[in-house]
């Protein structure tokens, strides 16, 4: 697409010529164009272009809710309808961050609502939202049609229940991994009579109680629906009163799938998932009796994707059966229980599998029942893995040689190896090499993590091979500055650089100052930056907000400069300082 | 914290310690090293340290051995390890946990060949392989041998076999614990030829 617009631009060299096709024209032409990137590319070619294009612009993606203000951003995109916002930094997963941080997406909704904004859609990841805040949402916007919350809190189901009963238009409530307060079942009833309109119910991950009979009837009333994950309240026997109704289900989450195989039920469930041809998504089994999934079986042979992350009690003989059914899967999400073994009758049937993640089991006991083994099996058994995450015991600089000989097409590899600091696990090595395979002969990728033990000479590798690369995540590793300019000299497309325990100091940061304003956010925590060293970028570049997060309550600490910074976040904003800091946040 | 020593209690008149009496000593001195003497009693730095290089200090990595899948729990956890979601992790330690307060027991019968009856085991109450064999042992009064994953039980005429899930025999210590607990429906400790035949590499 950006070729296109180049070859336009250059083909009508003169603006005057541009405007030979009337607005309407262009915007029509512009409705093709459907990228946040492609839109975005559009409006850099000309003046009327970036007129026609933001006046036209129904969908938007802020990256970084602190970046601008949602006032700009109506401004800029009054046709505005649906809108994505990202708000807390990625390491605000893993406890990272603060809890009282910021990331609230109150001021959005409010700003929305008092210039009328048309909002259909809203799609938050890692943002605080208040129950207040679905209140407002729900009762502000007569056609809002999705609403979809990924690694969010701070709301109950009193929120749910608001939307549910405001928004007469919902087709999609969509709640993935949130952290929910569950005042127990009564949201799910606040549904109207009269509200057929759903396609996708999401709510997996709320802990409490659901009244079955209000969601048996607010399925049957609900014949557009094609996408429902269950939570666990949910059990087995209103999965098969569910699914009868639903036999058009595109994608299915299981909530408890505990039962007597012997059962009647059991034979109706059969017969219910037989009819069930369209599913080509599974999740769930959030508890489950395994020997009773063979009923599943019939449907294994049309899945594209399949979720069993959160399934522990899946395993051995059970899984592997499952999976020898699955011959597209082109997705899956599994824990590492399977083990070497199972991936390789993964990498045996799977071959159009595209996207792999294996999840530890047991996080806290700091073992994987992975290893090498079998990432180097998947690797040469499905040929299109474009994205890979993989939680494992050890790794060897062989394998990832081997891998990257056999998969050149990823586009994210995350690797982590549960003892971060862990070398070759053959030749006690650092696994510079391996990794630097991979950069080398993957030139497509965007997103990488790495672990293990690892010197500066991988982010020279980097620097180097990964000219694509838009995300990178270090832990543990690199010797001296060395390593972090590497990486800023060379990525020129980084957007996301996030960096915890290493020793990269003020050298590497004050290195090119001006790199930051061209990426998203730059993250570096327990590393040798200093409050001076901060201080020094944040007076030279007005246009990013550097916050400094000490929790160690040091009234003297903002003195002095010679003293390590605990954690720094920088990102590009055009908002300026942002007004909701906590006391523990200083914006320097 | 320094320890105060308190007037009080006079705790250093009653204190034994090495040197002449009269010196007095402070605990704190012996972890800087001096200038001009080199420390020989320098604690073992474990891998990751070593490896680190110039860590900074925030960072404690977990002291976890090499890679024996018996070995012990990490004792120091590292804030923020493994990068899972909360949501996740929270997700898995609530099902953990069931699990462990639901359990009463993974009994199990064990028999060993030529013995007049069976025993039964809990094997909740082991917490890896090398728990159990020893618990075997005593219990049936023998030796198991070497365990290795290409020839099994070596230098040993017994071999510690189990039933699993699917009617199948296998030998006990090839997959990880976890799973062995969650699979084995009953012990045999073969004994003799039969023995050997299982523990052969094929």
């Amino acid at each position: 697409m950006v070729s296109l617009c180049s070859f336009i631009s250059y083909y009508w060299e003169e603006e005057k010529r541009m405007n030979y096709f009337p607005d309407e024209v262009l915007e029509h032409v512009f409705d093709f164009v459907t990228s946040s990137r492609d839109r975005n590319a559009l409006s850099q070619v000309c003046k009327s272009w970036y007129r026609i294009e933001s006046s036209s612009r129904q969908k938007v993606f802020i990256g970084n809710c602190y970046a601008i203000s949602p006032e700009r951003v109506i401004e800029r995109f009054p046709a505005l309808k649906s809108i994505a916002l990202k708000g807390k930094p990625h390491f605000a997963d893993f406890n990272l961050v603060p809890h009282e941080w910021g990331g609230f997406v109150y001021p959005w909704i409010e700003a929305f609502a008092r210039n009328r904004v048309g909002l259909e859609e809203l799609r938050l990841k890692r943002m605080v939202v208040s129950d207040d805040s679905l209140e407002l949402l729900s009762r502000s916007f007569a056609n809002f049609k999705s609403l979809v919350l990924v690694s969010c809190e701070g709301f109950t189901t009193d929120g749910l229940a608001a939307i549910a009963a405001n928004c007469r238009c919902l087709r999609e409530l969509d709640l993935q991994e949130n952290e929910v307060e569950d005042h127990r079942g009564h949201w799910l009833s606040c549904f109207h009579d009269s509200h057929t309109s759903l396609v996708s119910l999401n709510f997996a991950c709320l802990k409490g109680d659901i009244n079955l009979g209000v969601l048996e009837r607010l399925v049957a009333r609900s014949p557009n629906l094609r996408s429902l994950r269950l939570n666990r309240a949910v059990p087995f026997d209103t999965l098969q009163k569910i699914l009868m109704q639903s036999p058009n289900l595109v994608d299915l989450g299981v909530g408890s799938y505990v039962h007597d195989p012997d059962s009647e039920t059991y034979d109706k469930l059969v017969t219910a998932i037989e009819k069930c041809k369209s599913v080509r998504s599974l999740s769930g089994f959030l508890d489950v009796a395994p020997h009773c999934l063979p009923a599943f079986h019939s449907i294994c042979p049309n899945l594209t994707s399949l979720n069993l992350s959160y399934a522990p009690g899946i395993q051995g003989g059970e899984l592997t059966k499952l999976i020898r059914h699955c011959r597209k899967l082109q997705r899956l999400w599994i824990l590492d229980c399977i083990g070497d073994k199972g991936l390789e009758v993964v990498a045996s049937t799977c071959k159009d599998l595209q996207e792999l993640r294996v999840f530890p089991s047991d996080p806290y006991i700091g073992h994987a029942a992975v290893t090498e083994e079998g990432l180097v099996a998947i690797s040469s058994g499905c040929p299109k893995l474009h994205s890979i995450l993989y939680f494992c015991q050890q790794m060897t600089n062989a394998a990832l040689i081997t891998v990257a000989k056999n998969c050149p097409n990823f586009i994210r590899f995350r690797l982590c190896i549960l003892d971060p600091t862990k070398p070759d696990a053959v030749t006690q090595q650092p696994l510079d090499e391996g990794f630097g395979a991979i950069v080398h002969s993957c030139r497509g990728l965007r997103r990488l993590s790495l672990t293990g033990l690892l010197t500066d000479q991988v982010f020279l590798y980097i620097g180097m091979y990964a000219e694509q690369l838009e995300m990178l995540s270090i832990a543990f590793a690199g010797d001296s500055d060395k390593g972090m300019q590497y990486v800023l000299n060379g990525c020129k497309r980084l957007r996301k650089l996030e960096i915890r325990d290493s020793p990269f100091g003020n050298g590497a940061l004050l290195m090119d100052v001006g790199k930051y304003e061209a990426m998203r956010s730059l993250w570096m925590s327990s590393c040798e930056v200093t409050l001076g060293g901060c201080k020094t970028l944040a007076k030279k570049m007005p246009r990013l907000n550097v916050e400094i997060m000490n929790e160690n309550e040091q009234t003297d600490f903002i003195f002095d400069d010679a003293q390590k910074v605990d954690k720094m976040y920088l990102y590009r904003t055009l908002a300026g300082q942002r007004k909701d800091a906590p006391d523990f946040v200083w914006t320097l | 914290m320094a320890f105060q020593r308190d007037g009080d209690l006079n705790l250093e008149a009653t204190e034994l310690r090495l040197g002449p009496p009269g010196t007095t000593e402070e605990p704190e001195k012996q972890t800087h090293p001096t200038t001009t003497a080199k420390c020989n009693k320098r604690s073992l730095p474990d891998m990751n340290e070593e490896s680190a290089g110039s860590r900074t200090n925030n960072s404690n990595v977990s002291n976890e051995k090499k890679h024996d899948r018996t070995s012990p729990p990490t004792k120091a956890q590292v804030v923020g390890w493994p990068p899972i979601r909360s949501y996740r992790k929270n997700c898995l330690q609530a099902k953990k946990m069931e699990a462990e307060a639901a359990g009463s027991g993974i009994y199990v019968k064990v028999s060993m060949d030529g013995a007049p009856y069976l025993r039964k085991i809990d094997l909740k109450v082991y917490k890896d392989y090398p728990e159990l064999l020893k618990a075997l042992e005593d219990m049936f009064k023998f030796k198991v041998g070497e365990y290795s994953e290409r020839e099994g039980y070596n230098g040993s005429e017994f071999a510690p076999t189990y039933e699993d899930k699917d009617g199948d025999w296998m030998l006990v210590g090839d997959v990880p614990w976890d799973m062995f607990m969650n699979s084995c429906k009953r012990l045999r400790i073969m004994k003799g030829s039969e023995a050997r035949g299982l523990s052969c590499a094929v």
